[in-house]
């Protein structure tokens, strides 16, 4: 426990030296600190779902609505620190049904690799791989109700088959190192084998794609609500938001491009802590 | 005849793949809930017409009777009659398709040409301000959804400086040439139109860059990468030792090798690309098949969901053995047939 302490102290120094991925903390901290305390920091907690203040529609910014406000005059910047809620949401709420899955799937197929039990999970994979997430995430969508709960279930549908690549990559060439046949040799269950030898070392692996993929995963939700496929209106997400302001564009900008950039830096902020992990476990192919 | 063996390979893989995909996209679309006849025919229509319209259109028959019907139907070319435009959907592939695939491998050549040149550059020159101002562009590149690109391009180009057209693929005013391929750019070269071909490349140049800058920052990106780090090998130095010509050092023995892993990420990249152009001709109104497909989407048209995403599965198949075959062309270990590195 106190080495793992140890180790865990030492790559943190050793993140924290990397300024760029510093910064990506930052951001994502911060967006995470609005998106929980919402409530309490945005200037107009109710002008987040329904709410028409006619009166004061569509003011460009100032300094009593900093990012403006849209056609019903409901505060862009509040609205702006709701949506982080949802597109973080989606990220976890993807990232936590879909890596169990399929890093477990990569794990048992690379170490049967060459069996039946290889070929079925990893044909399956193939498929579904073989369209573009967007696309397939898209369809799916479609054939449900749209609303931000199936844009998550759809997204969490096309995702596990990333993992299960990626761990297979890796488990397939640990299953052949010295440590797996050694404990192996000494009897060891299979559970022990993958979760205990084998799951180990690909962590770091998984966690850089875990970082990276909150990202992916906060741009696809946002462009199925951009599409109508995802949450609706008047949920204050932020896809849906940019959709909703693109009609008024030339004239009134601020009601799409504040809760373009927001998107933007949510994904820029989870995109950097991902290329310090990468940095960090010197890896290259994620 | 490796490379035969390994064509034939893939594509015995590809046809597996394809009728996965085609179980899948089934399955997808006939779980919805709610009736697909009753959203086509609208509420007053009667019910006997509805009863008939689900005859005929097998949707009373068990699931693997109405797959069956489904999947003979696709490989006789038949994919069904479109619930929204009323006509059959291979009409509809046929009109809509070429427009998406001009633009696609237009924005496919921007993204590959545009991300290999910065990568390159800036991995030449790395950690100068070109090398910086080339890693911040990636940046904003990757973080930037397509839509938000193709909204801005829109607002810049469009209504500030009003530079390049944004609606459709061809101004009004010039001569239309004759439809060969339905990718109008070609066609126009074909008949020697070039005034056509100039306002095609002008109308599809917001749609195109939009969808190419994600993939060209991360092109670019591993493109630097790559550069970077062979450039500090023994074999560069050796060369530069030898007096090969700097020229030649850096386009044949460092471009070439460092292209590997660019050119293994592109299929991917133009997956990505595919799936934004769903959004991208949305905003631009441009009248290809992602449009179509989305309008599908939204719709519920099920016929035309499927076929669209069948036959989007079959171009990015088509694009994944392509890259392949690049890659094997660039990579001499893979090319010969030796144990792959990885």
């Amino acid at each position: 426990m106190k080495r793992r302490l140890e180790a865990l102290r030492k790559n943190w120094y050793k993140f924290s030296k990397n300024p760029v991925s510093v910064v990506g903390l930052c951001f994502v901290l911060a967006v995470s600190f609005i998106a929980v305390f919402a409530p309490f920091v945005s200037p107009y907690p109710s002008n987040a779902g329904r709410f028409v203040n006619f009166a004061d529609a569509s003011q460009p910014p100032s300094l009593k609505h900093l990012c403006g406000t849209d056609v019903f005059g409901r505060d862009i910047l509040s609205r702006i620190f709701f949506g982080f809620r949802y597109s973080l949401m989606m990220g976890i709420v993807v990232l936590s049904l879909v890596v169990v899955p399929g890093v477990v799937l990569g794990l048992v197929a690379g170490y049967y690799r060459g069996t039946w039990i290889d070929t079925v999970i990893m044909r399956v994979t193939d498929v579904f791989l073989a369209v573009p997430p967007l696309i397939l995430a898209l369809a799916i969508c479609s054939v449900l109700t749209p609303s931000v709960f199936n844009a998550m279930m759809a997204v969490s549908l096309m995702w596990w088959p990333w993992y299960t690549r990626l761990v297979y990559g890796l488990s397939s060439s640990l299953r052949n190192e010295f440590f797996v046949q050694a404990a192996e040799v000494t009897g060891a269950s299979r559970s022990h084998i993958l979760f205990r030898e084998i799951l180990p070392n690909c962590v770091s692996s998984i966690f850089t794609k875990m970082s990276l993929d909150m990202g992916w995963v906060i741009l696809i939700g946002s462009a199925l609500s951009f599409v109508g496929l995802g949450a609706q209106p008047p949920t204050p997400d932020l896809g849906t938001m940019v959709a909703d302001g693109a009609k008024y564009l030339p004239d009134q900008w601020w009601i799409a491009i504040f809760p373009a950039v927001a998107i933007m830096i949510t994904v820029l902020g989870f995109n950097l802590i991902g290329d310090g992990f990468r940095d960090l476990f010197a890896l290259e192919e994620i | 005849m490796s490379i035969l063996k390994f064509l034939g390979k893939r594509l015995a893989l590809s046809i597996f793949v394809l009728f996965g995909l085609s179980l899948l996209i089934f399955t997808i679309s006939r779980v919805l809930p709610g009736d697909p006849v009753r959203m086509a025919l609208g509420s007053r229509a009667p019910q006997w017409a509805v009863e008939n319209m689900r005859t005929q259109m097998h949707l009373n028959d068990p699931l693997y009777v109405q797959y069956y019907y489904w999947l003979s139907g696709a490989l006789h070319g038949d994919l069904g009659q479109s619930l929204f435009t009323r006509r059959p959907v291979i009409e509809d592939v046929k009109e809509f398709l070429p427009a998406t695939m001009e633009l696609a491998i237009f924005a496919g050549l921007i993204m590959a040409v545009f991300g290999v040149l910065l990568g390159a550059i800036s991995g030449r020159y790395s950690n100068t301000w070109v090398d910086n101002s080339v890693r911040i562009f990636s940046y904003i590149g990757v973080v930037t959804p397509s839509f938000v690109f193709a909204i801005l391009f829109l607002l810049l180009f469009g209504y500030v400086l009003n530079l390049l057209p944004t609606v459709g693929r061809l101004s009004p005013w010039i001569h239309r040439p004759p439809v060969i391929t339905g990718m109008v750019s070609v066609d126009s070269i074909l008949s020697g139109n070039f005034a056509a071909l100039g306002d095609a490349i002008k109308h599809m140049l917001l749609p195109a860059i939009s969808l190419a800058l994600g993939g060209m920052a991360q092109e670019a990106r591993i493109t630097r990468s790559t550069i970077s780090d062979n450039l500090g090998k023994d074999y560069i130095a050796s060369a530069k030792g030898f007096g090969v010509p700097e020229r030649m050092v850096m386009l044949k023995y460092l471009l070439k090798p460092s292209l590997i892993p660019t050119v293994s990420i592109l299929g991917l990249d133009f997956a990505s690309l595919l799936g934004n152009a769903f959004l991208v001709e949305l905003i631009f109104n441009w009248p290809g098949f992602s449009r179509y497909g989305i309008n599908a989407m939204l719709n519920k048209d099920l016929n035309a969901v499927s076929a669209v995403v069948m036959i989007l599965g079959v171009v990015f198949i088509i694009v994944n053995i392509l890259v392949d075959l690049l890659v094997a062309w660039l990579d001499p270990r893979i090319r010969l047939g030796a144990e792959r590195g990885k």
